[in-house]
C-alpha cells in the first residue's frame, strides 16, 4: 500500500511530507526530488522506481504530489487516490498552490490523517469529511453524543455521501449534460476518430433522504420500452415509439458515481440513486456514433518557394441556424522560423502569437448553417536546417448549446417516502452544453 | 512541517498537551508522536496512559483516534500496551472505530508479527468479514491480505463460497476504496468449477461502469482471471468478452497518468486474449497533446491489434508519427512499421514503400531506423524487395548507430552477388574496424567471410585481413571465437564453410516482444498493480518476502468435458498467427551456427585440439574445391552443417579433425556417453528365487535401450536354460533378444548380460506408469520380480523440438496439464544442468535469463512419440529450481520429474 505521501513546490521543496510506513526513509523525499523533479529530462513515465522504490506523481500547477510505496500496490488506485487527494483540496481550500498549502498545512495533515489509513485509502467524500474536519476546529465537548454517533455512521455508512435530515425551503436540482467532442480529422475531410465523452453534473438542494430515477434517451432502455409496452403507448400516443426511436442514441460505455446503484443499472439498466447534496458528477459517458460535429474545418497550406507559406483555413457551422456557438478559437500552428504573417479574416480577430508558434483566430459568436474564412501569408526565415516542419494539426475550440452526442434528459424523478413533497414539487433545470475536446484537423 | 529542524527536544512538553479537550490540536499532538516517538522511546511511554484513557473516550472519533496513532508509533513498549485496548476496539459498537481496529492489527502485525497471533488478532480479524459495516468488512480484507500475504503457507484468508458471498454483499455497498480491496482479494480466490467462476463473474460485471478506474481494472483482473475456468462455447463467455472492451476504452479519457497505467495492462490484456479489443484500434490513435508516455504506449498496442482488416488506417497513421518531434516516438513509430510488414504479410509491400519514403527524408535517426527494420523485412520475405538495397546504399555515410551499420553491414553481405562494389563497401567499414562497438565487428565479419564464399577470387585478402584483425588483434573472446571458427572451417573444409556459412536461415518471427507464456499469465493476476505497470514480476522489485509468492491463472476445470481435449481448447489466438517469443538479436548470432544452442560443455579444451592457429596458408587447396561446381567430389571428413536448430547424431563418426572438434564442443558430449545410468539394484533377491539373484539396470546408448542383468547363482545348483519375458507394460518395452547365458551358471557364480530391448511389444497401461514386470526362467523355476525403470530409457534422440514449435505446443496444450516441480539442493548451474540432461536426451531448445533467473525451456521425446516440454526455472546461487513440465499425457509428468530429480542429482 502507500507508504508515503509527498507535496512539493515546483523548485522541489517539500511542503507536507507524511510517511505511513515503516519501510519509506527520509531519503526517499530527496530521491524523487532529483531524479524526477530536477530531472533535465522531460518526465518519461509518472511512475518511477529508484533503488527499489515506486514514485507515483501527479502535477497540479507548480504543485507536485508524489506517493511512494515499495510494494507491489495498485497502481490505479494510487493514482485515483492523488486525483481524490486533489478534489478534496480543491474542495475546502480552492485552488491547489504553494501558498494555500502553506496557509492550510495542518488542515491537510488531519486530512492525510483521516483518508489514508497505514497507506489504506478510507473515505474521502468531502461531504462526509466536511462533518467532522473543519477549519474553525470542534471541540469535542460541544458535540452531543447523537452528532458524534450520526458523524461516524455516515462515513462508515453505505450512504457515505449524505447525512441525514438536511432541509431545505425550495426543493431544487440543476442538471447539467457537459459534452466534450472530440474529432481528430484528415486534410482531405475524412474523420480519423470522433468521440463524445459527456458527463452529467448535478445539483442537488433536495430535503431528506430522496430516491431519484435519472431517465435518458438510451438506444438500449427505449428499445426495451419498446418492446414492453408497445401496445400501451400506441393506444396512448401512437406517435410515441417512432419518434423516441429515432432520437434515441447509443451510449458505449457510461461510469456513475458511487451513489448508483450498479446492480439495477446492470440489470435494468435504470439509474437510481440517493444523490450527495449539492454539485456532484453522476455520470460519464463516451458515445462514438451519429456524433454532431459542430464545425468542420476546411485547411489549404501551400508552400510557395521556400521562404513563404500560403495558409487558407475556412470553417462550417453545421447546426440549428437558430442556435449559437460561442468562443469560437482556431488555432493554426505556423513553423518555427516563421518572420512575419499577415492575417486577413472576414469575421472576428486574428492574431498572430509568435510565442506560441500560431495563428489564433478567436470569434465571439456564430451561428448554425454559416461559413466563414481566414487567409494568412506566412515569411519564413531561410534556414538550412533538413528537418521538415512537422506541421502540426489545426485545432479549434468552442462552445454549443446543446449535446453533440444527442443525449437528451428524458426525466428526473425525485420521491421521497418520508417527507411530504412530491416529484411535482421540486423545481428542475435542465442544460446542455457541448465544448470542444480535442478538435483536430490534420492539414 | 518543521522546516526541516529537529523538534524532538520539545518531547516533554508536547506530550503534556495531549490531555486536551480540543480535537485538532490533540491531532497535531499524536502527529508529533509519530514523527518523534522512536528518537525518544523512553519518553514516548509517557503518552500510553493517555491513550489508554482515549480509548474509552465517548466520543468514537477519539477512540477511533487514538488506536490509530498508537499502531503507528514503532516502539517495543508501547505495542504492548496497545494489545488491550486494540482487542477492545475490535469489537467497538461503531464501526468507524472497529473499522480503523482493523487496519491497526495489519500495523501491529508489520511491528511484531508474533505478537499478533499469540493474541488471537487475526481470529477476530477474520470474525470482522461477517461484519454488518460494509467498511469495516473491506479493511479486514485489506489487513487479512496485507498479512496473508507475508505467510503464504498460511491459510489466512480461508476463502469458501460462503465468504465469497459475502465479500459479493459487501461489494456492493462500500466505498470505491473498499471495493477495490474486496476485488483485488478476490481475485485471489479459484473458484471450484467453471459455474461458481460464471457466478462471480456476474456479480463482478457491474462493477466495469464504476467510476473510479481503479475500482474497473480490479474487476477486470477478477473477470480476466476467472474467464480462464470458462468454456469458450458457453454463451456466457462471448457476453463476458464484449462487455469488457467498452469499459476498457473508457478508461483512455481519463487522466494521463491512469491511461498510462491502463495502458500498459490493456497491452497485457491485448496479448493475452487479442479478441477483445480487436475492433478497438481507433482509440489507441496517438493525440497531438498526449504526454510522450501516453504516446509510447499506444503504439505498442496499435501494432499488438494491427491486422489485415486495419493495416491500411494504421500505416497512414504510423507514417504521420514519423514526422513529430520526440525522437523517441520518431524511432518507435518507424520501427512499428516494420513490424507491421512482418506481422501482417499483405502489407509488407506498402510498408517497405512508406520506410522507403522516410529514408528520402534523409533525417538522420529516421534513416537509421528504417535500415534496421527493413533488415528484419528482408529476414521474413527473402528475396522481394531487394530491388530496395541500392537506395539503402545510399546512405551509408549517415549511419552512425552500431545497430544501424550493423544491420547494414549484415544486408551488404546477406546479398553480396548482387552488390557489384561489396567488396568496397565492406573495405570502407574495416578500415576503422578497432573502433566499431562488438556488434558491428562480429557483423562485419560474418559479412566479409560471406562475401568470401560468394566471390572467393576478388576478395581474398579482405577475408584474411578481418580474420587477422578479429583474432590477433581482438581482446575480445567472442569475435576471436567466431573468427577462428571460420578460420579453421575455410581451412579445413571450404565446401562445409560454405553450407554452415551460407545455410539457409529460418524465417523470422512475426512478433518479437511478446511477453513470454508464463510471465504474462502471472503478470494477468496482477492486473492494475504495479506489476503490471513495470511488466515484471512483484519479486523483480518488491524487497524481502512480501509479494514474492508466484500466481497463476486457475486452471481450466470441468463440468463439461469438451473443453478437456487439446483440439477443443487452443490458447489464445489461432494458430495461424501464432505468436513467437524468440528475440531477433538472436539471428545476428544466430545465422552462424546457433551457437547459444549448444551447452558449453567440458569437453576437450580447445588448446590441446590439433588445429595450426598460425595457419597463414589459410585456404589450401580448398580454394580450388570451393571454385568446383561438384561439392560430392571432396575427400576428408564429410561434415554435415548443422541446419538451424538440429544437433547432429552422428559426430562420433567424424571425430579426429580439429574441426570435430569444435562442434563436439557445442553439441554435447552426452551423445557419446549415452544417458546416465542408475547403479544396479538387487530386482530379485536369492532368497525368493530358489538361489537365483538377479540384480540389474537399465541404460540407453546411441539410441539403444538395454537391461543390463547381473545374475548370481547362490545355490548349490548349477542353473542352465534361462529364458525371459516381460509383461505387458506401458510403453511396449521387450526383450529384442531371447536371454543369452552362454554357459552354465555353476554355484557361486556371476554372470553379466546385456539385454537388448526395443519398445515394440503390446501396451498395457501400469500403475505406476513406469513399472515392468518380468518373469525369468531357468531349469530349476519361474520367478516373478517387478521393477520400476527410470523413464530416460525412453527419451529418444530426436527429442530436440525446434524453438517454434516447441512455442507453439507449449500455447496449445491446456494449462491444466502444466505441472510444477520443485528439484531442491542441486549445486550446478544452468550451463551444468543443460548439458547434463542433453547427455540423457534432454535437450534445451531456448535459454532466456529473466530477473536474474536463468529459464530453460527443454524438450524430450518418449519413445511412443509423446512430447514432454519442460520449463526450468534456475535462480543463481539458490539450490532449489522450479521445473515446470507440460504435456498432453499429463500422467508422465511426474515421471519425467523423477528422471530430472535423477539425472541431475548423480
Amino acid at each position: 500500500m502507500i507508504g508515503g505521501l509527498f507535496i512539493y513546490n515546483h523548485k522541489g521543496e517539500v511542503l507536507i511530507s507524511r510517511v505511513y510506513r515503516d519501510d519509506i526513509g527520509r531519503n526517499a523525499v530527496d530521491a524523487f526530488r532529483v531524479n524526477v523533479i530536477h530531472a533535465r529530462q522531460q518526465v518519461r513515465s509518472p511512475v518511477t522506481n529508484i533503488a527499489r522504490t515506486s514514485f507515483f506523481h501527479v502535477k497540479r500547477s507548480n504543485i507536485w504530489l508524489a506517493a511512494v510505496t515499495k510494494q507491489n500496490v495498485n497502481a490505479a488506485m494510487v493514482f485515483e487516490f492523488l486525483y481524490k487527494m486533489c478534489d478534496v483540496m480543491a474542495a475546502y481550500f480552492g485552488k491547489i498552490s504553494e501558498e494555500n498549502i502553506k496557509n492550510n498545512f495542518v488542515l491537510i495533515y488531519e486530512l492525510l490523517d483521516e483518508i489514508l489509513d497505514f497507506g489504506y485509502p478510507q473515505n474521502s467524500e468531502t461531504g462526509a469529511l466536511k462533518t467532522f474536519i473543519t477549519q474553525q476546529g470542534i471541540k469535542s465537548q460541544h458535540q452531543t453524543k447523537e452528532e458524534q454517533s450520526q458523524i461516524t455512521s455516515q462515513v462508515t455508512g453505505q450512504i457515505g455521501w449524505r447525512r441525514e435530515g438536511i432541509k431545505y425551503r425550495r426543493n431544487e436540482l440543476f442538471l447539467d449534460v457537459l459534452e466534450s467532442v472530440n474529432l481528430l480529422m484528415s486534410p482531405q475531410g475524412q474523420v480519423l476518430s470522433a468521440h463524445v465523452s459527456g458527463r452529467v453534473v448535478m445539483k442537488s438542494y433536495l430535503s431528506g433522504m430522496p430516491e431519484c430515477k435519472f431517465g435518458m434517451n438510451d438506444k438500449i432502455v427505449i428499445e426495451k420500452q419498446g418492446k414492453g409496452t408497445a401496445d400501451e403507448t400506441s393506444k396512448r400516443r401512437p406517435s410515441a415509439p417512432a419518434h423516441s426511436g429515432k432520437q434515441s442514441i447509443a451510449i458505449d460505455d457510461c461510469t456513475f458515481h458511487q451513489c448508483v446503484r450498479l446492480s439495477k443499472f446492470d440489470s435494468e439498466r435504470s439509474i437510481s440513486f440517493i444523490p450527495p447534496d449539492g454539485e456532484f458528477e453522476l455520470m460519464r459517458y463516451r458515445t462514438t456514433k451519429d456524433i454532431i460535429l459542430p464545425f468542420r474545418v476546411i485547411p489549404l497550406v501551400r508552400e510557395v518557394g521556400r521562404t513563404k507559406l500560403e495558409v487558407k483555413v475556412v470553417i462550417k457551422s453545421n447546426f440549428k441556424p437558430s442556435l449559437l456557438a460561442q468562443k469560437i478559437e482556431v488555432r493554426i500552428p505556423t513553423p518555427l522560423n516563421t518572420s512575419g504573417v499577415q492575417v486577413i479574416c472576414m469575421k472576428g480577430k486574428a492574431k498572430y502569437k509568435a510565442s506560441e508558434n500560431a495563428i489564433v483566430w478567436k470569434i465571439k459568436r456564430m451561428a448554425g448553417m454559416k461559413e466563414s474564412q481566414i487567409s494568412a501569408e506566412i515569411e519564413l526565415l531561410p534556414t538550412n536546417d533538413k528537418k521538415k516542419w512537422a506541421r502540426p494539426p489545426i485545432s479549434m475550440n468552442f462552445e454549443v448549446p446543446f449535446a453533440p452526442s444527442g443525449l437528451k434528459v428524458r426525466y428526473l424523478k425525485v420521491f421521497e417516502p418520508k417527507l411530504n413533497y412530491s416529484d411535482h414539487d421540486v423545481i428542475k433545470w435542465v442544460r446542455y452544453i457541448g465544448r470542444s475536446g480535442i478538435y483536430e484537423t490534420r492539414c | 512541517m518543521t522546516v526541516g529542524k529537529d523538534v524532538s527536544a520539545l518531547f516533554p512538553d508536547v506530550v503534556n498537551c495531549m490531555q486536551t479537550d480540543n480535537l485538532e490540536l490533540k491531532k497535531l499532538v499524536y502527529l508529533y508522536l509519530m514523527n518523534y516517538a522512536k528518537s525518544q522511546p523512553d519518553m514516548a511511554i509517557m503518552a500510553v496512559n493517555t491513550f489508554v484513557k482515549d480509548c474509552e473516550d465517548p466520543n468514537p472519533l477519539i477512540r477511533a483516534l487514538a488506536v490509530r496513532t498508537m499502531g503507528c508509533i514503532r516502539v517495543d513498549k508501547i505495542t504492548e500496551y496497545l494489545c488491550e485496548p486494540l482487542r477492545k476496539c475490535l469489537k467497538d459498537e461503531d464501526p468507524y472505530v472497529r473499522k480503523t481496529a482493523a487496519v491497526c492489527v495489519a500495523k501491529l502485525h508489520d511491528i511484531n508479527a508474533q505478537l499478533v497471533e499469540d493474541q488471537g488478532f487475526l481470529d477476530t480479524l477474520k470474525d470482522l468479514i461477517s461484519d454488518s459495516n460494509p467498511m469495516v468488512v473491506a479493511n479486514a480484507v485489506a489487513a487479512l491480505s496485507e498479512i496473508a500475504e507475508s505467510h503464504p503457507s498460511s491459510n489466512l484468508l480461508d476463502l469458501n463460497p460462503q465468504s465469497i458471498n459475502k465479500l459479493l454483499t459487501a461489494l456492493n455497498e462500500c466505498t470505491e476504496w473498499g471495493q477495490i480491496f474486496i476485488l483485488d482479494c478476490l481475485a485471489n480466490y479459484t473458484p471450484k468449477d467453471d459455474r461458481e467462476a460464471q457466478s462471480i463473474c456476474e456479480r463482478v460485471t457491474p462493477r466495469l461502469s464504476h467510476a473510479n478506474s481503479a475500482v474497473v481494472l480490479s474487476a477486470v483482473k477478477v473477470l480476466m482471471k476467472f474467464m480462464e475456468m470458462l468454456s469458450k462455447d458457453l454463451d456466457y463467455y462471448g457476453t463476458l468478452l464484449k462487455k469488457l472492451a467498452p469499459p476498457l476504452v473508457t478508461l483512455l479519457s481519463a487522466e494521463p497518468e491512469l491511461q498510462y497505467v491502463a495502458l500498459r495492462n490493456i497491452n497485457l490484456i491485448v496479448q493475452k486474449r487479442p479478441e477483445i479489443l480487436k475492433h478497438e484500434m481507433k482509440v489507441f490513435f496517438v493525440k497531438y497533446n498526449d504526454p510522450i508516455y501516453v504516446k509510447l504506449e499506444k503504439l505498442d498496442i496499435m501494432i499488438r491489434l494491427a491486422s489485415q482488416a486495419n493495416i491500411a488506417q494504421v500505416l497512414a497513421e504510423l507514417k504521420e508519427y514519423a514526422t513529430e518531434v520526440d525522437v523517441d516516438f520518431v524511432r518507435k513509430a518507424v520501427r512499428a512499421i516494420g513490424r507491421c510488414a512482418i506481422k501482417v504479410e499483405q502489407s509488407a509491400e506498402r510498408c517497405v514503400s512508406t520506410l522507403l519514403d522516410l529514408i528520402q527524408t534523409k533525417v538522420n535517426y529516421v534513416v537509421q531506423e528504417a535500415i534496421v527494420v527493413i533488415k528484419d523485412i528482408f529476414r521474413k520475405y527473402p528475396n522481394k524487395y531487394e530491388s530496395v538495397i541500392a537506395t539503402l546504399c545510399e546512405n551509408l555515410d549517415s549511419l552512425d548507430e552500431p545497430e544501424a551499420r550493423a544491420a547494414m553491414i549484415w544486408i551488404v553481405g546477406e546479398y553480396a552477388e548482387r552488390i557489384d562494389n561489396a567488396d568496397e563497401l565492406l573495405e570502407s567499414f574495416l578500415e576503422g574496424f578497432h573502433d566499431e562497438s562488438t556488434q558491428v565487428q562480429l557483423q562485419l565479419l560474418t559479412a566479409i567471410v560471406k562475401l568470401f564464399l560468394k566471390k572467393p577470387t576478388e576478395t581474398q585478402e579482405l577475408v584474411q585481413q578481418v580474420l587477422s584483425l578479429a583474432t590477433q588483434d581482438s581482446d575480445n573472446p567472442d569475435l576471436r571465437d567466431r573468427g577462428y571458427i571460420y578460420w579453421r572451417l575455410l581451412s579445413t573444409d571450404p565446401v562445409a564453410a560454405k553450407e554452415v556459412v551460407l545455410a539457409e536461415k529460418p524465417l523470422i518471427s512475426e512478433e518479437t516482444d511478446l511477453i513470454e507464456p508464463t510471465l504474462l499469465d502471472e503478470l494477468i493476476c496482477y492486473i492494475g498493480t504495479l506489476a503490471s505497470v513495470y511488466h515484471k514480476p512483484p519479486s523483480a522489485f518488491v524487497e524481502g518476502g512480501r509479494g514474492v509468492v508466484h500466481k497463476s491463472l486457475p486452471p481450466r476445470t470441468a463440468s463439461s468435458e469438451s473443453t478437456e481435449s487439446p483440439e477443443t481448447a487452443p490458447a489464445g489466438a489461432p494458430s495461424g498467427e501464432q505468436p513467437d517469443v524468440i528475440p531477433t538479436q538472436g539471428d545476428l548470432l544466430g545465422d552462424l551456427l546457433n551457437l547459444d544452442l549448444g551447452p558449453p560443455v567440458s569437453g576437450p579444451p580447445l588448446a590441446t585440439t590439433s588445429v595450426q592457429m598460425g595457419a597463414v596458408d589459410l585456404l589450401g587447396g580448398g580454394l580450388d574445391s570451393l571454385m568446383g561446381d561438384e561439392p560430392e567430389g571432396i575427400g576428408g571428413p564429410n561434415f554435415v552443417a548443422p541446419p538451424a536448430a538440429a544437433v547432429p547424431a552422428n559426430l562420433g563418426a567424424s571425430m579426429g579433425s580439429g574441426l570435430s572438434d569444435l562442434f563436439d564442443l557445442t553439441s554435447g558430449v552426452g551423445t557419446l556417453s549415452g544417458s546416465y545410468v542408475v547403479p544396479k539394484a538387487v530386482w530379485l533377491p536369492a532368497m525368493k528365487a530358489k538361489g537365483l539373484e538377479i540384480s540389474g539396470t537399465f541404460t540407453r546408448q546411441v539410441g539403444s535401450i538395454s537391461m543390463d542383468l547381473q545374475l548370481t547363482n547362490k545355490a548349490l545348483q548349477v542353473m542352465t536354460d534361462f529364458a525371459i519375458q516381460f509383461n505387458r507394460n506401458s510403453f511396449g518395452l521387450a526383450p529384442a533378444a531371447p536371454l543369452q547365458v552362454h554357459a552354465p551358471l555353476s554355484p557361486n557364480q556371476t554372470v553379466e548380460i546385456s539385454l537388448p530391448l526395443n519398445t515394440v511389444g503390446s501396451v498395457m497401461k501400469m500403475e505406476p506408469l513406469n513399472n515392468l514386470q518380468v518373469a525369468v526362467k531357468n531349469n530349476i523355476d519361474v520367478f516373478y520380480f517387478s521393477t520400476l525403470y527410470p523413464l530416460h530409457i525412453l527419451f529418444v534422440e530426436d527429442g530436440k523440438m525446434d524453438r517454434q514449435m516447441f512455442l507453439a505446443t507449449w500455447k496449445d496444450i491446456p494449462n491444466e496439464n502444466e505441472a510444477q516441480f520443485q528439484i531442491r539442493d542441486c549445486p550446478l548451474n544452468a550451463e551444468a544442468v543443460s548439458s547434463r540432461l542433453q547427455g540423457s536426451n534432454i535437450f534445451t531448445v531456448a535459454k532466456r535469463n529473466v530477473e536474474a533467473q536463468d529459464m530453460l525451456y527443454q524438450s524430450l521425446k518418449l519413445t511412443n512419440g509423446i512430447w514432454v516440454l519442460a520449463e526450468l526455472r534456475i535462480q543463481p546461487g539458490n539450490p532449489s529450481f522450479t521445473l515446470s513440465l507440460k504435456c498432453r499425457a499429463p500422467e508422465v509428468s511426474q515421471h519425467v520429474y523423477q528422471a530430472y530429480e535423477t539425472i541431475l542429482k548423480n
